[in-house]
């Protein structure tokens, strides 16, 4: 019944909403994803390794932007977080640590360049698809907080724990998993004392 | 909130921004000047050399500004306002007094602190690989090697006082706080105020700039006004760690006549940190880099880890 009263509700809404009288956000909107759109391509087309990782701090800032002006400001600060703040930090330790040259890097080229861009149209077809037809006639309402499609931290983590839960808590023991394994392969048994050779090839 | 409001309040954290920093820097030559027997500047602007800083900014502006010629240009250049803005943005979401202290109240305000925060250290990551030199590169490394191991345990730690509120918002935080969670989140406030000054990369979590070792580290390249902006990132940090520890565990504006004073309380909190970041940088010897890393896993993780245990056994019985 409620859920009836809210689709009929987000259509009405729908209703009052042309797609040709944009309002303020939603120009911001866009912009900030031609920004997003130019930064992942530049991630992807640079020659320069610690570049792509730098292009990719714009991309994933303008993806929290996005969340942010769909008003889902939790979403928006964890993706700043986890992505900006470990993971490329992540990604910039490895290249320091392994190499990481001023200049352009000969060998970031890959062979497998135009298999990558097929898989990558057919994956951003799929999800456009799926998220234009999910949302096609959800509107949020910009001034209420807790109304439909708002993303306030109380909804979404009611919607997360109320209706999503199963999925993650199967999402956490997939992590669990990875971790133990990065532990596992990562290990070195210290009780056997084998030279360093023989332990690096003994490991599985 | 009219225009004229806005305006004020962000004149507001502007103007705390370039001056606190300032104070902490100052305080610091001074406290650590006594603390060791000396009696830090004296001469700039007469007394007690309160100028000190302002003419250090004069030296710094004046310097010709050089980047290395091996270098990144445009990344080299761009690091240290990447190091400085967050700080400047997260002053935007702490409250400093009762009903409506703060700039902007913010949903989930306690993950935007966090989140911001922890671009910053981009900044030195940026400048420690485009400098084109190994003590920066070793430095970088150094930043980022610490980075992943205290952002954890300063989650947690948050996280702690998060459930303890049930909300994720600062000022709410604030609005339940009760005298009684000092002794109940003590141990997240060690861990968080830990964490963060191993993020901040102040002694003795100091490897990363050790400038007896690898010589300031990522700043190796660096003069003039940008070395400026670095060093201004390090104490507008110590002000925002300060301020946040003070509004997380020790309840921000709480105090006696807390409608009325309740900003100066606030201050006198966070003034009392920064005091201690100073003292600890005077009376401890730099962690090596492996101690660094296993006080964090093998110490703040379990420790953070006991606090959420202790906060939900707590929140469920009352």
């Amino acid at each position: 019944m409620n859920a009836l009263a809210h689709s009929a509700a987000t259509h009405a809404a729908a209703d009052h909403h042309g797609f040709l009288s944009p309002s303020g956000v939603e120009i911001v909107f866009v912009l900030v994803g031609l920004v997003t759109l130019g930064a992942a391509l530049a991630t992807v087309t640079t020659k320069q390794l610690v570049h792509a990782a730098l292009w990719l701090v714009v991309a994933l800032g303008g993806v929290a932007v996005e969340y942010l002006l769909l008003t889902a400001e939790f979403i928006a600060w964890v993706q700043v977080l986890i992505y900006v703040g470990s993971v490329v930090v992540l990604i910039l330790f490895g290249l320091m640590l392994t190499r990481a040259p001023i200049g352009r890097s000969p060998d970031a080229d890959s062979g497998n360049r135009w298999a990558a861009l097929a898989v990558s149209v057919a994956a951003a077809a799929t999800l456009v698809t799926v998220v234009v037809d999910a949302f096609r006639a959800t509107w949020i309402d910009l001034a209420d907080p807790a109304g439909p499609g708002s993303g306030s931290s109380e909804v979404t983590g009611t919607a997360l724990f109320r209706h999503w839960v199963l999925p993650f808590e199967a999402l956490s023991v997939l992590l669990l998993a990875a971790l133990v394994g990065a532990i596992v392969l990562s290990r070195r048994d210290g009780d056997r004392d084998l030279p360093p050779a023989r332990t690096r090839a003994g490991e599985r | 909130m009219d225009a004229v409001d806005v305006a004020v309040r962000l004149l507001a954290v502007l103007l705390s921004f370039l001056v606190l920093p300032l104070l902490v820097g100052q305080t610091e030559h001074k406290v650590m000047a006594h603390m060791q027997g000396r009696v830090g500047p004296m001469h700039a602007g007469g007394f007690h050399g309160w100028a000190q800083l302002v003419a250090d900014g004069v030296k710094f502006a004046q310097k010709e500004d050089i980047v290395p010629e091996g270098a990144d240009r445009r990344v080299f250049q761009l690091a240290p306002a990447l190091a400085l803005i967050p700080y400047l943005l997260v002053l935007v979401a702490i409250p400093v007094a009762p009903g409506g202290g703060v700039v902007q109240v913010l949903d989930a305000g306690i993950f935007f602190v966090l989140a911001v925060m922890g671009v910053g250290i981009l900044g030195s990551l940026m400048g420690g690989w485009a400098s084109a030199n190994k003590f920066s590169l070793l430095g970088g490394l150094r930043t980022a090697a610490q980075l992943l191991a205290y952002e954890l345990p300063m989650l947690l730690a948050a996280a702690s006082v998060t459930m303890a509120a049930g909300t994720l918002s600062l000022p709410g935080i604030l609005g339940v706080w009760e005298w009684w969670w000092l002794p109940w989140q003590a141990v997240g406030a060690v861990v968080f105020f830990t964490a963060g000054l191993a993020e901040l990369q102040r002694p003795p979590f100091d490897a990363p700039v050790a400038d007896s070792e690898i010589i300031f580290g990522a700043y190796t390249e660096y003069t003039g006004l940008r070395f400026a902006l670095f060093l201004l990132a390090e104490y507008a940090g110590i002000v925002v760690l300060s301020a946040l520890t003070a509004v997380l565990f020790l309840g921000g504006w709480h105090g006696p006549f807390a409608d009325g004073l309740g900003w100066l309380w606030m201050l006198l909190k966070t003034g009392v940190l920064a005091f201690g970041v100073i003292w600890l940088r005077v009376s401890y010897p730099r962690l090596r880099e492996d101690q660094i890393q296993r006080l964090a896993w093998t110490a703040l993780v379990p420790l953070a880890l006991f606090q959420i245990a202790l906060t939900g056994v707590v929140k469920v019985v009352m």
